[in-house]
């Protein structure tokens, strides 16, 4: 009986006899470790579920996103030089063949749904009620139940690494190799419950947000008074509500496929692998641009703050945001002109695509007229936002390089493509990401991020990216494709593969940087007290303290125009008067509440039992969640009010701080 | 921009006091409510897509011309039809204040409701024993995948349901129970439009 556990757990729980998964697995278990002996020393627990495990509380919510994001970052990025390592030395069996099909595909997982997505998340939950002169999100438990439904989907996912064995077959799982007669192990599952759990985290914020912008705007301001960022958020998040329904029914036919042997995406029994690959396209396409869409929207206010002039052309970039968001739904077949769906249909999709340059150009546009004569100070997020610009114009051009159907045959699958998708991921998202974290630090922190470092890291992330990738359009033009691990000297494709690796290791030594410039700010920190910590800040989020407290406005501030901030800081500097403040009153707030955790946890659960067709574990699982919706439904105590003299208190310490 | 007052989320004139603080709340809750559904239109319409892709790959088994037996649905039909009707009487009740006219009308619907589940399972289990099941082909695959995903609305629905009577049992008639009954009678009326698109679609086009 002993025996046959033992031997369950060490040929088919834990992954054995590879000595980078053992290194991760003494890892990860000496740093659990050392998480519950730090916390049971500095008795810690009771900290960690009344502050941050239970919270509703948007600011806190945003930054539990980040620290997560970050984390992975870490992990996409240590996959990342993997493969880079291995396609430098590709003779050398560094990473054997299933180990690189594993590698390359949770590094495309991680990177887009749980770096990108929950960076997008944090920067969401940081700034937008901020923006809009709102107390919180319009659903504030729902919110904390998107999150934990994140990170116990990416906990699930990324367990496969030790436990079961990783997904293999690509970040979107193309049947019928996803299949079981292609996949028959359990990577598969992990992949198909670890992105179900958090896609369903991530369609709850979309509506969140949707909700919170349309309804819980400061009085008076109006939609096109909105901050720009605020725009993105709202075109983003309308198109994660369209968009990922999709994806949760893509991956609840091909777990159907997988668990009761229906003939969905099969090659037998009438089934259509092809169907797959549309219906994953149609969430996959609106899928980048909602990733996308709000760093347009960090770039437009970080231009306009730190050139001190009003955005140009806001009217036009509304209009850009939203038909991107619209055309993004019709462009789903140029992921595969080459399936072979005739001319017309190949057409229609080649036109759609380049349809999108057009406001994509507009916003372009804009940002360098905003900044024409504006007066230019280079701060951190402003340097990622003047990087930006010209690589996305260039990882623009090779995308309506590649939606010509016909030369699509040339490109498709090859390193052009890659190329062309890291430049805009990379240069746009992640540049955006950067710029809105630099810019709303002091916001969640109250401190600065350290300048020198920061400029270290930005130069090293900048020039790593072009030697990384500029190779990596002459590869693809060369013929090399995409997934494979080895190839021949003779293709004369390893000078530019090891340039190309070469700049890989200086974007991670770039991030090492960051990671020190936190460190650093952090042991030497600077307090910042005037709550506008760049001093040209002009939308209200920098009106108040930082960081916010609880409630972020004893008083919700009244909005006549665009800019609000901006507006009221040259009227007092003209002379005017400061308008009279009116009595503070009771705040409404909701309370904190355990269950999006616990039933988070129970999602893990039925999850981990459905990887492993446990019925024993998957339908407490599911009982547990459904207690869990029950538990809510019966609970009326959900929210209070602070008193006016608990308010007072808190403004006038944070006054003092100023 | 002038620091006003208004103890509550919403925008709008600033004098509320805390009831309609409430009732704000309430109304936004339908809203999301309302968005809800939106999302949920896209997933039925995406295992809508997904039917109509394989409506012709029976792989040679069993066709759904001969496996239909249309007495049951249109009993099911006429049932939920009823049900969606008599949720709405659920609701004038709710106007009007009658607490007991309110639980006994959501009664009659959750009865109505099971006894469509009740058939649905049946017919499941008569085409199992008769042979065709979700490995059979692909048409059966999507088959049972489209109609048993809104029998899975349905039922949860009945969960939900009994456990706002209680609620109501308890608490009476008040904004919070009143936006709650709203809810779950836009659900309950929404699944019975997506009811008359799988008629339509799976059942009336599979026996032509």
């Amino acid at each position: 009986m002993f025996k046959d556990f033992m031997d369950f757990m060490l040929n088919d729980f834990f992954i054995t006899g590879d000595p980078l998964i053992l290194g991760a697995q003494v890892s990860i278990g000496l740093s659990m470790v050392a998480i519950v002996i730090a916390l049971t020393y500095f008795k810690k627990w009771r900290w960690l579920w009344t502050e941050w495990l239970t919270t509703v509380d948007h600011k806190k919510i945003g930054i539990m996103y980040v620290i997560a994001a970050l984390l992975m970052l870490f992990r996409g990025g240590v996959d990342a030089l993997l493969i880079r390592t291995q396609l430098a030395l590709p003779n050398l069996e560094f990473l054997h063949a299933g180990h690189y099909n594993a590698i390359f595909t949770t590094h495309g997982v991680i990177m887009i749904l749980f770096m990108a997505m929950p960076l997008m998340f944090g920067l969401f939950n940081i700034v937008v009620p901020l923006q809009i002169g709102a107390r919180d999100v319009a659903y504030p438990y729902l919110n904390s139940l998107s999150f934990w439904l994140f990170f116990f989907g990416a906990m699930l996912f990324n367990v496969s690494f030790v436990i079961g064995g990783s997904p293999d077959a690509g970040w979107l799982a193309y049947p019928p190799l996803s299949e079981l007669s292609g996949s028959p192990g359990l990577g598969q599952d992990f992949y198909i419950w670890g992105i179900q759990i958090s896609g369903i985290g991530s369609l709850a914020s979309g509506i969140n947000f949707v909700v919170t912008i349309l309804k819980m705007r400061a009085p008076g301001m109006k939609l096109m008074q909105m901050p720009m960022f605020t725009w993105s958020v709202l075109s983003s998040s309308i198109t994660i509500m369209f968009a990922f329904p999709i994806l949760t029914v893509t991956l609840f036919l091909l777990f159907i496929d997988r668990y009761l042997g229906a003939h969905f995406f099969t090659l037998d029994g009438g089934g259509n692998p092809m169907m797959y690959i549309n219906l994953i396209w149609m969430w996959g396409h609106p899928e980048v641009y909602i990733v996308i869409l709000p760093a347009f929207g960090v770039f437009s206010d970080v231009v306009s703050t730190f050139s001190k002039k009003k955005l140009f052309g806001y009217k036009s970039m509304v209009f850009a945001l939203m038909s991107i968001s619209f055309f993004s739904f019709f462009t789903w077949a140029h992921h595969f002109f080459t399936m072979g769906s005739g001319a017309d249909v190949n057409a229609f999709f080649a036109i759609t695509t380049m349809l999108i340059a057009i406001p994509t150009g507009v916003k372009v546009f804009n940002w360098l007229f905003t900044m024409f004569r504006g007066r230019i100070t280079f701060t951190q997020p402003m340097l990622w936002t003047l990087a930006f610009i010209p690589c996305f114009v260039v990882g623009g051009m090779t995308g309506v390089m590649l939606s010509v159907a016909p030369a699509d045959f040339q490109f498709h699958n090859s390193y052009f493509l890659i190329a062309h998708f890291h430049q805009v991921l990379i240069g746009g998202v992640v540049f955006g990401y950067f710029a809105g974290l630099y810019y709303w630090w002091p916001k969640m922190f109250g401190f600065k991020l350290h300048d020198g470092l920061g400029k270290w890291a930005f130069w090293l992330w900048n020039i790593g990216f072009y030697v990384c990738f500029m190779p990596q359009y002459a590869l693809g033009l060369m013929g090399m494709t995409r997934r494979f691990n080895e190839y021949n000297f003779d293709m004369g494709w390893q000078p530019l593969n090891v340039v190309s690796t070469i700049g890989a290791f200086i974007m991670g030594l770039a991030f090492i940087f960051q990671v020190w410039q936190i460190a650093h700010s952090i042991k030497f920190l600077k307090k910042e007290k005037s709550g506008d910590a760049w001093g040209d800040g002009r939308t209200l989020e920098w009106s108040i303290p930082s960081p916010a407290p609880m409630y972020n406005f004893a008083r919700l501030p009244e909005v006549s125009s665009s800019d609000a901030w901006w507006e009221e800081k040259q009227r007092l500097a003209n002379g005017g008067e400061p308008k009279p403040l009116a009595p503070l009153e009771p705040i409404h707030m909701p309370r904190n509440s355990g269950i999006p955790f616990i039933m988070s946890v129970f999602f893990f659960i039925a999850g981990f039992g459905f990887v492993w067709h446990w019925t024993w574990m998957l339908v407490p699982g599911l009982i547990g969640v459904g207690c869990c919706l029950l538990a809510r439904s019966f609970d009326y105590d959900t929210d209070y009010y602070i008193p006016v003299d608990e308010i007072e208190r808190t403004e006038a310490a944070l006054k003092g701080v100023r | 921009m002038a620091h006003t007052a208004a103890p509550h989320g919403g925008h709008g004139p600033n004098d509320h006091g805390h009831h309609d603080d409430h009732h704000d709340h309430e109304s936004i809750k339908v809203l999301g409510f309302w968005m809800f559904l939106i999302t949920d239109v896209i997933l039925f319409g995406t295992l809508f897509a997904t039917f109509s892709v394989l409506h012709n790959s029976t792989n040679g088994g069993p066709t759904p011309h001969e496996m239909f037996e249309m007495p049951g649905v249109i009993a099911e039909t006429f049932i939920l039809l009823t049900s969606s009707f008599t949720s709405g009487l659920a609701v004038l009740f709710m106007h009007k204040g009658n607490k007991k006219g309110l639980i006994g009308w959501l009664i009659v619907t959750a009865l109505l409701g099971a006894s469509f589940i009740f058939l649905e399972v049946s017919e499941f289990l008569k085409m199992v024993d008769e042979g065709v099941k979700i490995s059979t082909s692909g048409y059966w695959s999507s088959f049972f995948t489209l109609v048993g995903t809104h029998g899975l609305h349905v039922s949860v629905g009945l969960v939900w349901m009994i456990a706002l009577m209680i609620q109501i049992g308890k608490r009476g008639i008040n904004p919070v129970t009143k936006r709650k009954v709203t809810i779950i009678s836009l659900y309950w009326h929404f699944l019975d439009v997506v009811w008359i698109f799988v008629l339509t679609v799976v059942y009336l086009m599979g026996v032509m």
